[in-house]
This record gives C-alpha cells, sequence and structure tokens, in this order.
C-alpha cells in the first residue's frame, strides 16, 4: 500500500471514528521533526514538585526583599500582603473559616509552584526578566514572609524541593476518578 | 399561529402558561408582528421599502454583522488591576440562537494577553517521557489526519456569580457567558503521541502555552489519548488569535482552563507537574479546608437565555423560552422548564442536533399571563446527573468557592415583563 493510500484509508477511518465517537488506533504520515535534547530543554519550563526542572543557582529572603520591591510590591503590596492584584502572605488557618484566605503560605501545596510561576510568568510586564538566582530569591522572600522558611534559608535547586508547605495534605486528587 | 396547530397545544401543560412543546415540534411560533410596510413607493405597482430603490452594496473581503446589531457585542470585559490582557470577556448568550457561537463572540479568558504569533515561527514540541522528541509546525499538522467536532468550551468559573449570598443584578451574558460552542477542527493527540512513542511510566502530559504567561496545566494522558485535539480550525476558519492561533490543546467536556491555548509543548511526564493554575486556582476548597485537585469535567448545566435580563416582555401573550443546556458527561437526554418557580416542569422541545460535549438548544412554549413569574430550566444528561439546585452545589462548599458552579438559574419575571436574576 503506498504513502497515499495509507494516510487515505486513515482519514476514512477517523472520519468514521468521529461520526460514531469510536476511539480507534490512528497512524499519522510520520511528519515529526526530530527534537534533540538540547532543544527540547530550551522550551521547557516545567520544574516538578521533587525539584526535577529546577535550575542551577540560589538565592535567600534579604536578597529576594530587594527585587520584590523593585518588581513585585506595586501589584502584591507591602510584605504580600495584597494590593491590586492577589495577596500571597498570610491567612495561614483561615480556609475553615467564614472568609478563607488562599495564599501561598495558607494554600498552595508545593513550594517548588513558586519558583515555576515566577519564572513562567512574573513580573507581569515583563516576563523572562528574572535571573534564577532571582526568582530563588523572591521565592525564599514569599516563602519567609508566610513564615514557611527561615529568613537566613538559602533557596536552591536542593533546598526548595525539601520546604514541607503548612497546606500539604490539604488537598484530594479527583483524579483519577474512583 | 399555524393552521395545524391544534386547540390542544394552546393548553398548559405545567403550571402559570407552559405550552406542549409540540408547538415547536410542528411549524414552530410565529410572533404577533405582520409584515411591516415601510415608505411608499415611488411610481405605480407594489411598496418598495427605501432599500429596495437602488442597488445595495457591493461585495467585500470580509463580512460583518448589520449595524442594527452593534449590541451584540462581548460584555462586560475585565482586566486584572494595571493589566489589559489579564481576565475575561463574556459570549452575550441572550442575543444568540442556535448552538454555535459566532467566533468574534467566542467568550475569553487570557491570564497575560493575546499573544501575536507568526505561525512560521511557531513549533509544538512533543518531549519528555517519549522515544523520539518531535516537533510540528502548523503547516505540517495540516497534512495530518483531522477530526472535526461541534464541541463547548467553558470556562470552570462560568456563572461563579450565583455563589454571592445576595443575587446580583446581572444579565444572562454577565452571569454565564464564559461558554461558547464551536465547530473545532484539528489532529487527535493520540496520533503525534503514538508517533513520538510514549513510554510505560508516561501517565500525565504538561502543557505549556506560547503567551507570556506561559500558562500550563497537567493532563492525564488517558484524557489526551483519548479525544483530545491541537484543534487548528475554529467554525472553517484558522483558529482565531483570541482561542489559540495557530494551535491549541482542546480537551472534550474538560474545564477550558486546561485547553491550554497557543499550544507550544506538551512534556509527558508520571505525574503532576503541580503548576499555579492546578493548585492555587482551579482547585475546589471545601468548608472543612480540604481542596480537590484535577476537577476537569464540566458537570451538566442549562441557563434560559430568552426571556432573560435585558429582553422584556412587550405585554401579555405567548412567547417562546429558549435556552441552552450542555453536560461534560456528554449528550443532553432532556430539559424540563418551569414557570412558576419549581411547582411544576414541562419538558422542553430539544432542536434537532443533540451532540455529545456540546450546547443542546431548548425550546418551550409559554402563554404569559402578565403576572409576576419565575423561570427555571433543569436539565438532565445521558449519564442520568441531573443539574441540582444552588443550595445542592453549595452544601460543604467553603464560602467563596466559585469554580464549577452548575446549578439552576432563576429569573423572576416581573408585571412589567422585565426579568431579574433570583435564588428560587
Amino acid at each position: 500500500m503506498s504513502m497515499l493510500d495509507r494516510v487515505f484509508r486513515l482519514l476514512i477511518a477517523l472520519a468514521a471514528a468521529s461520526a460514531t465517537g469510536t476511539v480507534i488506533a490512528a497512524e499519522g504520515p510520520g511528519l515529526g521533526a526530530p527534537v534533540s535534547e538540547s532543544e527540547a530543554a530550551a522550551v521547557d519550563f516545567v520544574v516538578m514538585p521533587d525539584g526535577r526542572g529546577l535550575p542551577q543557582g540560589s538565592g535567600d529572603a534579604e536578597q529576594g526583599l530587594v527585587i520584590y520591591q523593585r518588581e513585585c510590591r506595586i501589584c502584591h503590596g507591602d510584605g504580600g500582603q495584597g494590593g491590586p492584584n492577589d495577596r500571597l502572605t498570610g491567612g495561614i488557618g483561615s480556609l475553615t473559616g467564614e472568609q478563607p484566605i488562599k495564599t501561598i503560605g495558607s494554600y498552595w501545596p508545593y513550594a517548588t509552584t513558586i519558583f515555576d510561576y515566577v519564572r513562567r510568568a512574573m513580573p507581569y510586564h515583563q516576563p523572562g526578566n528574572l535571573s534564577a538566582d532571582d526568582v530563588y530569591a523572591v521565592t525564599a522572600y514569599l516563602l519567609a514572609e508566610n513564615g514557611v522558611i527561615e529568613r537566613d534559608q538559602v533557596m536552591t535547586a536542593e533546598t526548595l524541593p525539601a520546604v514541607q508547605m503548612p497546606n500539604r495534605e490539604g488537598f484530594s486528587w479527583a483524579w483519577p476518578a474512583d | 399561529m399555524s393552521d395545524n396547530s391544534s386547540r390542544d397545544d394552546l393548553a398548559p401543560v405545567a403550571g402559570n402558561g407552559l405550552l406542549h412543546r409540540r408547538l415547536f415540534l410542528k411549524t414552530g411560533l410565529t410572533a404577533g408582528a405582520g409584515l411591516l410596510v415601510a415608505g411608499r413607493a415611488a411610481a405605480e405597482g407594489p411598496d418598495r421599502a427605501p432599500w429596495m430603490r437602488a442597488p445595495g452594496v457591493g461585495m467585500g473581503p470580509s463580512g460583518a454583522p448589520s449595524p442594527f446589531e452593534e449590541h451584540v457585542v462581548r460584555a462586560p470585559v475585565g482586566s486584572q488591576p494595571g493589566t489589559t490582557g489579564a481576565g475575561v470577556s463574556r459570549t452575550p448568550l441572550q442575543h444568540l440562537d442556535g448552538i454555535i457561537t459566532p467566533s468574534r463572540l467566542h467568550f475569553e479568558r487570557h491570564h497575560s494577553g493575546i499573544p501575536q504569533i507568526d505561525p512560521g515561527e511557531h513549533r509544538l514540541v512533543i518531549h519528555g517521557l517519549v522515544d523520539r522528541s518531535l516537533s510540528f509546525d502548523a503547516e505540517t499538522l495540516d497534512r495530518y489526519p483531522q477530526v472535526s467536532r461541534i464541541q463547548f468550551l467553558e470556562c470552570s468559573g462560568n456563572s461563579g456569580a450565583l455563589i454571592a449570598p445576595n443575587p446580583v443584578d446581572a444579565d444572562c451574558a454577565s452571569i454565564h457567558g464564559l461558554i461558547s460552542a464551536s465547530e473545532w477542527g484539528g489532529v487527535p493527540l493520540s496520533v503525534l503521541l503514538d508517533e513520538a512513542g510514549v513510554q510505560a511510566e508516561g501517565k500525565w502530559v504538561v502543557a505549556g502555552g506560547a503567551d507570556a504567561a506561559v500558562m500550563s496545566r497537567s493532563v492525564p494522558l488517558e484524557k489526551i489519548m483519548d479525544d483530545a485535539i491541537v484543534a487548528l480550525y475554529q467554525n472553517g476558519e484558522r483558529l482565531r488569535p483570541s482561542n489559540g492561533y495557530p494551535m491549541r490543546l482542546f480537551l472534550p467536556g474538560w474545564e477550558g482552563n486546561a485547553s491550554v491555548k497557543w499550544l507550544r509543548t506538551l512534556k509527558v511526564t508520571e505525574s503532576p507537574a503541580m503548576t499555579k493554575d492546578e493548585t492555587s486556582k482551579y482547585s475546589d476548597l471545601a468548608a472543612n479546608g480540604q481542596a480537590e485537585l484535577f476537577t476537569f469535567p464540566m458537570a451538566v448545566k442549562s441557563v434560559i437565555t430568552s426571556p432573560s435580563p435585558g429582553l422584556d416582555l412587550a405585554g401579555p401573550g405567548v412567547y417562546r423560552i429558549s435556552g441552552i443546556a450542555w453536560s461534560g458527561g456528554g449528550r443532553i437526554r432532556r430539559v424540563e422548564v418551569s414557570t412558576d418557580g419549581g411547582a411544576s416542569w414541562a419538558e422542553a422541545a430539544l432542536d434537532e442536533h443533540v451532540l455529545p460535549h456540546c450546547l443542546t438548544r431548548f425550546r418551550a412554549a409559554w402563554r404569559w399571563n402578565g403576572g409576576p413569574a419565575t423561570l427555571l430550566s433543569r436539565a438532565v444528561d445521558e449519564t442520568g446527573a441531573v443539574q441540582p439546585t444552588r443550595d445542592e452545589v453549595l452544601a460543604g462548599r467553603a464560602p467563596e468557592a466559585f469554580y464549577h458552579y452548575n446549578g439552576i438559574q432563576a429569573w423572576a419575571v416581573d408585571e412589567q415583563g422585565a426579568s431579574r436574576n433570583v435564588y428560587a
């Protein structure tokens, strides 16, 4: 069977599957371009809860405060207490109250998420502008402001995943369904 | 009224004037107004309206709605303070009919604006726990087998305004407009993942976007291999930039946030990445302080789009109640309508297209007697799931938990024919 025949038969099979809603194993024309390890790493932002994906670098809360004041305070307020945009600190113990306050300290289950998100998306108007050291430092500052780590604790690819978040046990998974 | 509607069709089947849905299964209901004769003829012969007296405007490269429909726009548009692209715009449901949302009116939820992507410079990279990391541009994907399905996309924050202790004074779009439906065309991701060769430990796929927020969500591999597509087309044309041009993830029936737009990376992993949007957001907090992660499917839901706030009734008489129903569980099986606040219900007529994971249009005939009325709709899907009441939705939830709200909407019609949002 020629390649064209194969693809044509597949198109028909897929159309039938689409109409009936059944799932079929499908085969494509195999046109994906090979991607080298370094090319894949260049587009990879993913930081896993166990620390995989974290780059080399380090920072502490004192360094983080400087960056926070310059890049973050205008939206998130003094000490992360909230400004025009999300509150990032405090609220620990509030989740069962009349006004749950969901912050990094009170709600987020994993410390690695801070690094992952800040590196992806912050500061809002200039994402990508912070070095790995800067992101570690801001992460350390936010954790220290929340009382989760000591002010002199240095955050690195080794220490950050080891941070135990206060609400770590506050979640269950709806997927996969029972 | 059509001649073949029997007297029985106009006999109420439920309280407060609900008529039999048979009215819509025959020739349909015609409004009272006859043909208007506009203007007078300049010469002998039958009348001509003003626009019939000279040739109309010429053809053009792209169409636009009538100037008389200028009010049919997305609204309200809101963004986080200090930003223009971190927020939502909502589909004007009360001004639309049928089941397909015009692309220009599809709701928006962006986290850092709409990137203006040159498709020649954009690649989707599949990597992680695969035998071969691969990349695809839109032109290459267009050579792959494609599927096309008419399906809804709903933000899991849709209708969240109804958790407020007192009913907000807002229209249908403002409350429920984070739902739209389109014909989505694209390549089944199972084909691309099979080409890359998923390794045995691979159980999740972390999707990342090419927006400034690098929006990301972890999606179970099972869903990716079941019915997920990388969408290239929306309603027959290439995706709009606001819907992920040149390519987006599309996960039928699941919360919209997980269908990552401007799709740039799919990393196969053995577990979720626990990104900001799947932990601190889009997780559901219960009153006991425990929260659920990965509540993906959108539950069964319906809303009456007409009458609704802003669409006032002209006076007592027969009206068409119209609305939409949908479910992440599959097809809509049945929709019931009440005009007496739930004391009695009648089954609505469903339009011809009842598709899985899609909007279904329902209609009911109603003779309004000019008195107060409370309109409700209640949908049931093919799994037997019944749309719950507001109280049922909120039971056990934390006070401000607003995601995945699918309670029954009540519109109160007053004696002037105006509707407003109420809790029935």
